[in-house]
């Protein structure tokens, strides 16, 4: 196992705080459940310890904190809201939660997830938490993209962006500056708490925040768009947000006025992630991202629709 | 049965001995083969107005859930997966499971 300061004294730190500090030696073993520049994840026994990333401020991770900490029907709790610094990172610690198979993702639990975010899209925010980073992920993305390439598969993924409005690219506030959302939605994001069988909870709070929250229903939404997520699967999703009473889509009638741009934004993500990732291990794409910047290339001959049609 | 449109439970009202399905979430009404020339024909009774000529036999009502302009092919109304769609169901390997579970 390769190591490095930050990981070996993450380890260190989990195994304290799981056992309070009391044993010196234990047979439980440390896991590294993620080891990301943005992220550095490692359980020990119930506990688990994350770094986020180096730019994350005090300022903006204490009212995410607050707010998984209050709402831990719908937002798995932290174990305390201070945030220790190690290596010039934030660390905070959390109950270890069972995720979902990513050899089994036909076991997705996509009522459940659904539900959770129709809960914490109707749960008002609290005072002083800035704006969900979904769209400032997207133009991290599309960066990354440029400094990697531009020809070849890049030219649709560029030009699809390049139709999105300007809030959608992160280069604008969002117009709805109320509504809590998660930000960055996928099936890494849910756990089972306790563990194992718990009811299923929402994890990761750094892109949480106001805004859009049609952005959270976007990634399914883009997938099967994309000819990925089966329609049933796409029909679970979508009918469990509205029997919830979801805000982000009109209760009857045609999601997709609602849907559109962050779909599209979040297809242009998905698909600049894929190029870049390939480009860095010199391979071709695959079927799966082909489809991506496919959908990316019909985009170029479809505008966006506008979202002006339903009262929220 | 379930609205193929939002999938909530459909109704079935009696509107002039016509039985018509209304969905009870986004209001969409189904109507099964000849109903809709029969409600045509019971408008031109009642109203005296013109009887508005039957459509050609087009579906009245969308087969798949609703999908945007740039969605993938099979969306256009045609079947999805099961029979060797390029898009169809064999994308449910590896590559689509890793991005479920990614950012």
């Amino acid at each position: 196992m390769t190591t490095h300061p930050l990981l070996a004294e993450l380890t260190l730190r989990v195994r304290t705080e799981a056992h309070s500090g009391k044993e010196k030696a234990c047979a439980c073993g440390a896991a590294i459940l993620a080891d990301r520049p943005d992220a550095t994840v490692v359980r020990h026994a119930d506990t688990v310890a994350k770094a986020h990333a180096p730019d994350t401020t005090p300022a903006d991770l204490a009212p995410r904190l607050a707010t998984a900490a209050r709402l831990p029907g719908i937002l798995l709790p932290p174990l305390g809201e201070t945030p220790v610094d190690l290596h010039g990172r934030l660390v905070t610690f959390w109950p270890y939660g069972e995720a979902v198979d990513p050899e089994n993702p036909e076991a997705a639990p996509w009522e459940a997830a659904a539900t959770l975010l129709a809960h914490l899209h109707r749960t008002p925010a609290r005072p002083g938490l800035p704006p969900m980073r979904g769209p400032v992920k997207a133009a991290h993305a599309v960066a990354r993209l440029l400094a990697a390439t531009r020809e070849g598969y890049a030219l649709p993924v560029l030009r699809a962006w390049l139709t999105l409005p300007a809030w959608a690219r992160g280069e604008a506030p969002m117009v709805d500056t109320t509504t809590l959302c998660h930000g960055d939605l996928h099936l890494g994001q849910l756990v089972r708490h306790p563990a194992p069988g718990g009811p299923w909870r929402l994890i990761d709070v750094d892109d949480l925040g106001v805004g859009e929250p049609a952005w959270d229903l976007a990634r399914p939404a883009a997938w099967y768009a994309c000819g990925l997520l089966p329609p049933e699967d796409w029909s679970r999703f979508l009918g469990a947000y509205r029997a919830a009473d979801g805000p982000a889509v009109p209760a009857g009638g045609d999601p997709w006025p609602a849907l559109d741009v962050p779909a599209r934004a979040l297809t242009v993500q998905t698909a600049a992630r894929a190029i870049v990732k390939a480009i860095e291990a010199d391979r071709a794409l695959d079927d799966v991202e082909l489809a991506v910047v496919e959908a990316c290339d019909r985009m170029g001959s479809t505008p966006p629709q506008l979202a002006n049609g339903f009262a929220k | 049965m379930q609205c193929p449109k939002c999938h909530a439970p459909m109704h079935t009202y009696n509107r002039n001995g016509v039985q018509i399905e209304q969905c009870s979430g986004c209001r969409g009404i189904f109507l099964d083969y000849g109903e809709l020339e029969a409600l045509t024909r019971l408008e031109g009774q009642y109203g005296g107005g013109p009887v508005v000529p039957p459509p050609p036999a087009a579906p009245q009502y969308p087969a798949a859930p609703g999908a945007p302009a740039w969605g993938a092919p099979q969306h256009g109304g045609g079947h999805y997966g099961g029979h060797g769609g390029h898009h169809g169901g064999h994308h449910r390997n590896r590559g689509f499971g890793h991005m479920l579970f990614s950012s």
